[in-house]
């Protein structure tokens, strides 16, 4: 057992670059996968459209991280004399209907969208990504059970799943992240099953099941890191979207409740004072299009990097 | 042909089932028990009792869903609480506002996306290119409920060019006859109907469209660029053919296959895009609709009409399939 499992290791992604050079017919996905992430790394540093979503994104991240230090005002302190004030220097978004600093508020509000966006990526990519290598990897039922699941979640338009669920489960920002994860499962699920299909009957696939490698063994450590970089791309667009999804159901009263300064709230907040103070609204909904632009330029990069062949 | 479509109807089944499954068990998800959800913290024992009976509550969940099943087929989706009027009834009422909208969103968002993804392929590396680029990458970025308030708050409180709410003038008399208010200005010869609704209709169309526009504007320029790289389309050109009918019967016909699966994956979007977008322009839709059911807990009408805006999505798909295969016989076998 103990040479089997050493015989395995030689086929492993740690393969040494010193390693003698691979009988012909074996082929070594381990090592190009290293010159291919080297490869796709010195692509994406060339192209100017991921690094500008690179540095948006950056930024928006450090802003909220670092909340406390780049604002002045409390987001959440009410100061009624001020209220509905136009941008200024004190106030350099101005402040809401109930006084409070929008720069502040949208500054703060970042940590909540970046969170969720986060989080509800999490979710839905490890769930996604464990279902997808069990359909692809599990058997016909398994694979027809699972994949006919994911084929009645993609039956319905995804934002009014994500509705449906906090309707029901009731408002607040952790049913959104779930919601908004559990909607994006059939995505990861689909992507890592093809992976699996694609991949599992691949010479080193096989060459790795003859050492007497276990299928968990197979999955984790053979096929999923050589069929990561999809997963990749996905779960970097897949933020964008569940930012816009988060904002969309605290905009709609389901997501963060008053007084977080979450971003789909404040422009509810802001709805109803358009033509007194419409800089409370245009601020938060910029800070989501620059977000989601961010992620969006980035992760279509990455995509480009990832797949030369997809390069125009 | 017909065997395809055929194969494709059958496989809907399942889904449908399973859908079925999902929005039943929408309503079981609520924490606690429904009844007290719906009827409020006070109610009466005697109320919540009642209203456990009329929802089969008491009854073990197979059965539950047996009645649901056999009531959808009956075309009974359940009552709204608060109006107490069938769900599906109601639903016809103001099903014609959300397909008025979805349909001009659709037209707007297919018209100008291919069109843009055309320019930009033919022009590849212009100007036009670039911006075309730049602002369908921005288009799906935005956010529609925000996009929605910036076009309420340029066009009607800052401009006064259109108005901010609603699918008429307020002081319009109009009696529905289809509830189609471009086929009703037809029927009952109101060109002021027809103008009315059109000053109403294009804020709530151009918010709903800019996502999916963006969309098919990628989709028709990679698409293009991918087939005016072919052989057949160097052919057209060296035989001398203006560039019109190698873009457009060469190029755009060959290109269009994939173009059309991302048209049918935007009818999704924009039926939910509808509840954001309705709820922002006061639109009389089915999205409203929605999303003051969820105000109110009225949880017959969420479960009817997740089920209604899910089951459009899965035939859509469906069309769109068929017509795919239909377009390409490649898909066929």
């Amino acid at each position: 057992m103990d040479a089997v499992g050493r015989a395995g290791t030689a086929l492993d992604p740690a393969i040494p670059r010193s390693a003698p050079p691979p009988p012909p017919g074996v082929s070594l996905p381990a090592r190009q996968a290293r010159g291919l992430a080297a490869d796709a790394l010195h692509r994406l540093l060339r192209d100017p459209a991921a690094m500008v979503g690179l540095v948006i994104v950056l930024l928006m991240a450090g802003m909220a991280v670092a909340a406390p230090l780049v604002t002045r005002h409390d987001p959440l302190k009410q100061a009624l004399v001020e209220r509905l004030k136009p941008p200024s220097q004190n106030h350099p978004f101005g402040t809401d209907n109930l006084g409070r600093d929008v720069y502040s508020r949208v500054v703060y509000g970042g940590r909540i969208s970046l969170r969720v966006g986060i989080f509800a990526v999490v979710v839905g990519a490890i769930a996604g990504t464990l279902l997808g290598l069990l359909a692809g990897y599990g058997g016909r039922v398994t694979d027809s059970v699972i994949s006919r699941s994911m084929e009645i979640v993609l039956a319905f338009p995804s934002t009014l799943l994500a509705i449906a669920i906090v309707a029901a489960r009731g408002p607040g920002i952790e049913n959104t992240m779930l919601a908004i994860g559990l909607i994006s499962i059939p995505v990861y699920a689909r992507l890592s099953r093809a992976s699996v299909i694609a991949l599992k009957e691949r010479d080193f696939v096989l060459a790795a099941r003859c050492t007497g490698a276990s299928g968990s063994r197979i999955l984790f450590r053979h096929i999923l890191p050589n069929g990561l970089s999809p997963l990749i791309v996905a779960a970097t667009l897949g933020i964008a979207t569940a930012i816009v999804e988060a904002a969309a159901l605290g905009f709609l009263g389901l997501g963060a409740q008053p007084p977080v300064p979450e971003w789909g709230l404040m422009l509810t907040d802001a709805r109803n004072f358009l033509l007194n103070a419409p800089w409370a609204m245009i601020f938060p909904g910029l800070a989501i299009m620059l977000t989601v632009l961010g992620f969006n330029l980035f992760g279509d990069g990455l995509r480009d990097a990832l797949d030369p062949q997809l390069r125009r | 042909m017909v065997a395809f479509a055929l194969r494709r109807v059958l496989e809907t089944v399942p889904v449908l089932i399973g859908v079925s499954v999902v929005v039943f068990l929408v309503l079981r998800f609520i924490p606690g028990d429904p009844a007290i959800v719906l009827l409020g913290e006070r109610a009466t024992p005697q109320n919540v009792a009642r209203l456990r009976e009329q929802l089969g509550l008491n009854e073990p969940w197979s059965v539950q869903y047996w009645r649901f099943v056999q009531g959808l087929s009956r075309g009974d989706a359940g009552r709204s609480v608060r109006s107490n009027r069938p769900v599906l009834e109601e639903a016809r009422a103001r099903l014609p506002a959300s397909i008025e909208l979805t349909v001009a969103a659709l037209l707007v968002a297919c018209v100008l996306g291919i069109g843009a993804g055309i320019v930009s392929a033919t022009l590849r590396g212009s100007a036009a290119d670039h911006a075309s680029r730049v602002l369908s990458l921005a288009g799906i970025s935005i956010p529609i409920f925000w996009l929605g308030l910036v076009l309420i708050w340029i066009f009607a409180v800052q401009l006064r060019w259109l108005p901010p709410d609603g699918r008429l003038d307020a002081d319009t008399r109009y009696t529905p006859t289809t509830g189609f208010i471009f086929v009703d200005a037809l029927l009952q010869r109101r060109p002021d109907l027809a103008v009315n609704g059109l000053r109403h209709l294009i804020l709530p169309a151009i918010a709903l469209s800019t996502v999916p526009m963006a969309i098919i504007a990628r989709m028709t320029r990679s698409s293009m660029l991918e087939v005016m790289r072919a052989d057949h389309v160097r052919t057209a050109r060296s035989k001398g053919l203006p560039e019109r009918t190698v873009t457009w019967r060469h190029a755009f016909k060959n290109a269009a296959l994939p173009i059309i699966t991302v048209v049918g994956l935007q009818v999704g979007f924009l039926l939910s895009g509808a509840i954001l977008t309705e709820t922002i322009f006061a639109w009389p839709g089915i999205g409203r609709w929605i999303y003051e059911s969820i105000l109110n807990r009225d949880y017959p009408v969420v479960q009817g009409m997740t089920l209604l805006v899910a089951v459009i999505f899965v035939l859509v798909n469906l069309v769109v399939d068929v017509l795919y295969a239909a377009l390409d016989p490649r898909i066929r076998v």
